[in-house]
């Protein structure tokens, strides 16, 4: 400003009455502040009590979505759909007893349970009164008018896969975490980050305003499995039928391609509604192809078979006596359905005789037959990464002698899992290359090991042309042939251990088979337990269900047919009935 | 010396108030976006669930089994179990 100015103002000094004023009124400010807080903090604390309770500062959590289980064609096995969960402030909603009656009849409530339940928890500021209602009901409830009654979005969980694909995809609980299957293995991956917002709230619980403080949720990333809805679909109806004609307990069906090691259909019967989680009958929940072992049987003779030829000990021209039916080993007969004469390998597999794979695995030894089961991947697990998938049992060779060498050659004395045997004959259909099994599209190469050559591809070619006769009258599965189709596969009746040993009425009729015999495209497992009908041959139990299942599945992957021929005529040829 | 002053205390004047003008239309634009962006939310919330309940609904019309009952009762259809084969013409 300008200096010489106020320089030249003269200076008065304020009149004295007016610094007295000042300090006069703020004492008289100081006074009223002082009374008026001893007025608030000592006469009247209701007043700021009731006002506190009018706003609390909230921060309430903004629920994410979970991410969906869908198929390999994109359809949705498990897809999660917002509902309306209701809950109330119990204090507030018993203020207007009025209403009581209206809103528990749209909560399937009687008056009576409504009014005690909100007694019982008078005291608490949150009580759910129904949890993940349809958005349409969830408004009738609001529609009452209710006071402290609100509601609060939640995801549930859809099963529209059904019965199909429910042990494959597992379940979650109600707050939405894994529980079994897929849900469980792939939680991290299926699971979404909850967001939050700060709102403040009043007394009854209605957001008065909402601050600009807002974490959006993270949605969970979607899953796509290998597996194919209409494949799983058909692989459970006929299974389930197969169980059902056959009175039997349970029953398992694979599919994989075997130039990928990818599922496309795992089913496992009796299963459960997956959208109904109130009564889930026991022994529904476990997925049998992960958890269940069984002993081979029959269905290891062509594993046995490839490593012989692989190995030069056999040709395809060698011949084994087959001693009658009867041959002793130590203090074990081993036994045929009847007596063969001569075999060539053909034959032996053809006709599934023991004596003849007894034979050729007494001249491999055990190292060697050990370490097919074990190059074959059995005792090791299949790679799905699937909860509480079991390794089965294959004992050390040091301990096998004569008699275990020749039962582990017709595939006893050895427990092992569906997926296992399913892998095993993938390695076969697919010029002798093991690979891991897989059950999710993504991250396809990461985590999944390189094909093992476990045969050569010479040999793996051999044994499916040695397979080639028994699915035709002349073998044992006569019932697996598919028309216009060349299929190859095995048999497998297996006597179940029951305590001690084997019950000789208790049994699992398997059929491990694969089509165009050349080049598989699939390869399928049918295993059904415990047929109680009468029947229990995997000629005769699995082999049809395998049969109905591949004729489809090769029609709906239009597989070009390798055997036009048998189109025309009628392919239905009365088998032979026997393992 | 004066005028120059009493042109400055305008202008700044007037800057003020134009600023202060600006403040109130920015205050009333960021409500207005406000309450459209909570328009949107609830309307994609909207949109989100009838895209569940679609999706829902078309994996329980195109359920497999229901298909193929669909397709032996209503339509009379079969599966082709004999065929008649015919050279390709070159």
């Amino acid at each position: 400003m300008n200096r010489s100015r106020r320089r030249n103002h003269k200076l008065e000094p304020p009149p004295a009455w007016r610094a007295r004023a000042m300090l006069g009124l703020f004492g008289v400010f100081a006074v009223m502040l002082g009374a008026r807080a001893f007025e608030l903090q000592v006469l009247d604390q209701e007043f700021l009590n009731e006002e506190g309770a009018k706003r609390h500062l909230r921060t309430m959590e903004v629920p994410a979505v979970r991410g969906a289980i869908r198929d390999r064609r994109g359809a949705p096995l498990a897809l999660s759909a917002p509902t309306e969960s209701v809950w109330a402030v119990p204090a507030a909603l018993l203020e207007d007893p009025g209403r009581l009656s209206a809103l528990a009849s749209e909560l399937d409530y009687s008056t009576a349970e409504l009014r005690d339940r909100l007694e019982n928890y008078r005291e608490r500021q949150f009580l759910y009164l129904q949890r993940q209602l349809s958005p349409a009901h969830a408004q009738r409830v609001m529609a009452v008018g209710a006071p402290g009654v609100f509601l609060q979005r939640e995801y549930r969980r859809y099963y529209p896969g059904g019965e199909s694909t429910a042990q494959l995809v597992g379940l979650t609980d109600i707050d939405g975490r894994g529980q079994e299957g897929i849900e469980l293995a792939l939680d991290d991956e299926l699971d979404g980050t909850p967001g939050s917002r700060r709102v403040i709230k009043d007394r009854v619980g209605r957001v008065v305003e909402d601050l600009a403080e807002f974490t959006p949720p993270d949605p969970g990333g979607d899953v796509r499995l290998t597996v194919d809805l209409r494949l799983q679909a058909l692989a459970y109806r006929e299974l389930k039928a197969a169980v059902l004609e056959h009175q039997a307990s349970a029953g398992v069906a694979l599919m994989a391609d075997p130039e990928t090691g990818e599922i496309l259909a795992m089913v496992s019967f009796p299963s459960f509604n997956p959208n109904s989680r109130d009564s889930i009958p026991t022994g529904t929940l476990r997925h049998r192809a992960v958890t269940d072992t069984f002993e081979p049987g029959s269905t290891f003779k062509p594993l046995l078979i490839s490593r012989a030829l692989d190995a030069g000990a056999f040709t395809r021209d060698s011949v084994i006596d087959t001693e009658g039916g009867r041959f002793r080993v130590g203090r074990l007969t081993v036994r045929d359905f009847r007596d063969y004469g001569d075999v060539d390998l053909r034959r032996l597999l053809t006709k599934s005789s023991n004596v003849g794979a007894a034979k050729v695995g007494l001249k491999l030894g055990p190292e060697r037959l050990w370490q097919v089961y074990n190059d074959y991947g059995f005792g090791s697990i299949s790679g799905i990464r699937f909860p509480g998938e079991r390794y089965g049992v294959l004992r050390n060779f040091a301990r096998w002698d004569d008699v275990t060498t020749a039962t582990a050659a017709y595939g006893y004395g050895v427990s092992v899992t569906a997926l296992q045997l399913i892998r095993a004959y993938a390695a076969l259909a697919d010029d002798g290359r093991l690979r891991d099994l897989r059950l999710t599209l993504a991250n396809q190469d990461d985590w999944q090991a390189a094909p093992r050559q476990v045969i050569s591809a010479d040999a793996a070619a051999k044994v499916r042309d040695l397979l080639g006769d028994v699915v035709s009258a002349e073998g044992t599965a006569g019932r697996a042939a598919v028309p216009g189709y060349r299929v190859v596969g095995k048999t497998g009746t297996v006597r179940k251990v029951e305590g001690a040993g084997y019950d000789a009425a208790s049994h699992q009729s398997l059929f491990v088979g694969m089509a165009p015999a050349d080049d598989p495209a699939l390869v399928t497992l049918v295993m059904v337990d415990e047929p109680g009908s009468g029947d229990y041959y995997g000629g005769l139990v699995a082999a049809p269900a395998f049969s109905n299942i591949m004729r489809e599945a090769l029609r709906i992957l239009r597989v070009p047919p390798d055997n036009p021929a048998t189109l025309t005529a009628d392919a239905a040829a009365e088998p032979e009935s026997k393992s | 010396m004066t005028g120059r002053r009493a042109v400055l205390l305008t202008v700044l004047g007037g800057v003020a108030l134009a600023s202060s003008v600006a403040v109130i239309e920015a205050k009333h634009q960021s409500r207005e976006l406000q309450s459209e962006l909570q328009v949107l939310r609830v309307e994609r919330d909207r949109l989100r669930t009838e895209w569940s309940q679609l999706q829902l609904e078309e994996s329980a019309w195109a359920n497999p089994d229901r298909v193929a009952r669909m397709a032996r009762e209503q339509l009379d259809m079969q599966v082709p179990r004999h065929f008649e084969l015919i050279e390709a013409q070159p």
